[in-house]
């Protein structure tokens, strides 16, 4: 059932473009989300009463079955197949979990903190920078394991709509009924989800100092 | 607008939305049905609650479609391949969220509960578990969300379902078979959402929210 030979000869021109493909096309999704999830987050941690309405509109996206959301974006007019859609439906997937430990975070920080370092005479912008965001970073880097893992996962049914990755293997390893190319590509998609998951967590760890000591 | 009219009256949207809720209600039920009662199980022992929920962190990364798509070169085509691809995907969150909740009824009400009498079943039914109940439902919502979602990729391995609209509609290039089938399928996700929820504030036992409100949440 499983054609090794398939493998090795397709190893350099099939399998590793399609897996360097997926952790393109998950990182770069990653990346965007965080970068419009910290701003957002931050705000959200001022003015409180903006939470409410972020979370509906994240949570509703998030819950569109990827699938629907992709077949929706192609629709778009100006977006169609391609890369760019599926990353753009990534993002929007990886929202609600960004924002939600970012607030988390730093709300996580001591109120008595806070009291200190203005104590020490320093700026709202510098107890950002300096206080908030340092000790709000494992919940942070919390959301962004979890955001890469669903990435990841959603990133292979990209490929029906030519965001290539992984997926592409499974969709013409099922069309062509060869079983090989399906088994790659899903077991390498596995492979890939639980290392993103383990290493973010061990960074998680690495960044909560306390928490190790505690637990020794 | 009329073209997207026409699609809810076509005759395979009826039947492939039947279709996408049966696989979506039997691999849950079956879900529940497993992922419950083992975590019951390794309820006593901590070492093994940890040990399952480890597994079950692990079973939650693995892609939905991975799960359809491993399953297919083993058991084929159809409906039934598709639902054990989803009874797959149901178990873990359940598993995690029961273990989890399980697991985090303190110690000292379980004392007060023995010396009061009660026996190990009597401890389960009337302590433990409706205690955890909120994190249980709370488990099960994840699961049926991700269950109605990844149903849509049923597709791909002959299962059916509203999948099988959307595809359609990128096969003949069809927009309006497209949409309908998609907005469709997020409907009915969002209901599943937002019912579980109101679902899950039903079996929070009363007197967790009086407990509740009392620390001021």
């Amino acid at each position: 059932m499983f054609d090794w030979g398939w493998v090795s000869n397709n190893i350099t021109d099939e399998i590793l473009p399609a897996l360097i493909g997926h952790i393109y096309l998950s990182f770069v999704s990653v990346a965007i989300a965080l970068l419009i999830s910290l701003p957002i987050g931050i705000l959200v941690s001022r003015y409180r009463k903006v939470y409410p309405p972020v979370t509906f509109i994240t949570g509703l996206l998030f819950s569109i079955p990827s699938l629907a959301l992709f077949a929706l974006l192609v629709s778009v007019p100006g977006l169609g197949l391609g890369s760019t859609t599926v990353i753009i439906a990534l993002v929007s997937y990886s929202l609600l979990v960004l924002i939600r430990n970012v607030v988390a975070g730093i709300d996580s920080v001591p109120e008595e903190t806070r009291d200190a370092a203005r104590g020490m005479g320093l700026t709202n912008r510098q107890i950002l920078f300096r206080v908030e965001l340092p000790l709000a970073l494992p919940v942070i880097v919390a959301g962004i394991r979890i955001a890469t893992v669903t990435i990841i996962g959603i990133a292979t049914i990209g490929a029906y709509i030519s965001g290539g990755g992984l997926g592409e293997l499974i969709f013409t390893g099922i069309s062509r009924n060869f079983p090989t190319r399906v088994i790659v590509g899903a077991v390498l998609a596995t492979l890939l989800a639980v290392l993103a998951d383990l290493t973010l967590l061990a960074v998680e760890r690495y960044l909560r100092p306390w928490a190790r000591t505690r637990r020794a | 607008m009329n073209s997207l009219l026409e699609v809810f009256q076509r005759p395979d949207f009826l039947s492939q939305l039947v279709v996408h809720v049966e696989l979506s209600v039997v691999a849950l039920l079956i879900g529940v049905a497993i992922a419950l009662p083992a975590a019951i199980a390794v309820s006593r022992s901590p070492l093994a609650s940890t040990i399952v929920i480890n597994i079950a962190n692990t079973g939650r990364a693995v892609p939905s479609l991975a799960i359809l798509a491993l399953v297919f070169p083993l058991l084929g085509f159809g409906f039934a391949p598709s639902l054990v691809a989803l009874v797959l995907l149901a178990i873990p969150p359940i598993l995690i969220n029961a273990s989890t909740g399980l697991m985090q009824v303190s110690p000292q009400v379980i004392d007060a509960a023995r010396g009061m009498g009660l026996s190990d079943g009597q401890i389960l039914g009337r302590i433990k578990l409706p205690i955890a109940a909120p994190v249980i439902f709370a488990g099960i919502r994840t699961s049926a969300v991700q269950v109605v979602a990844s149903a849509t990729l049923a597709t791909f391995i002959g299962g059916g379902g509203l999948g099988e609209l959307i595809v359609l509609g990128f096969q003949r290039n069809d927009l309006a078979i497209q949409i309908g089938g998609s907005l469709t399928v997020a409907m009915l996700a969002i209901i599943t959402e937002v019912s579980f929820g109101a679902l899950e504030r039903t079996f929070t036992p009363k007197g967790l929210r009086i407990a509740r409100k009392h620390r001021g949440k």
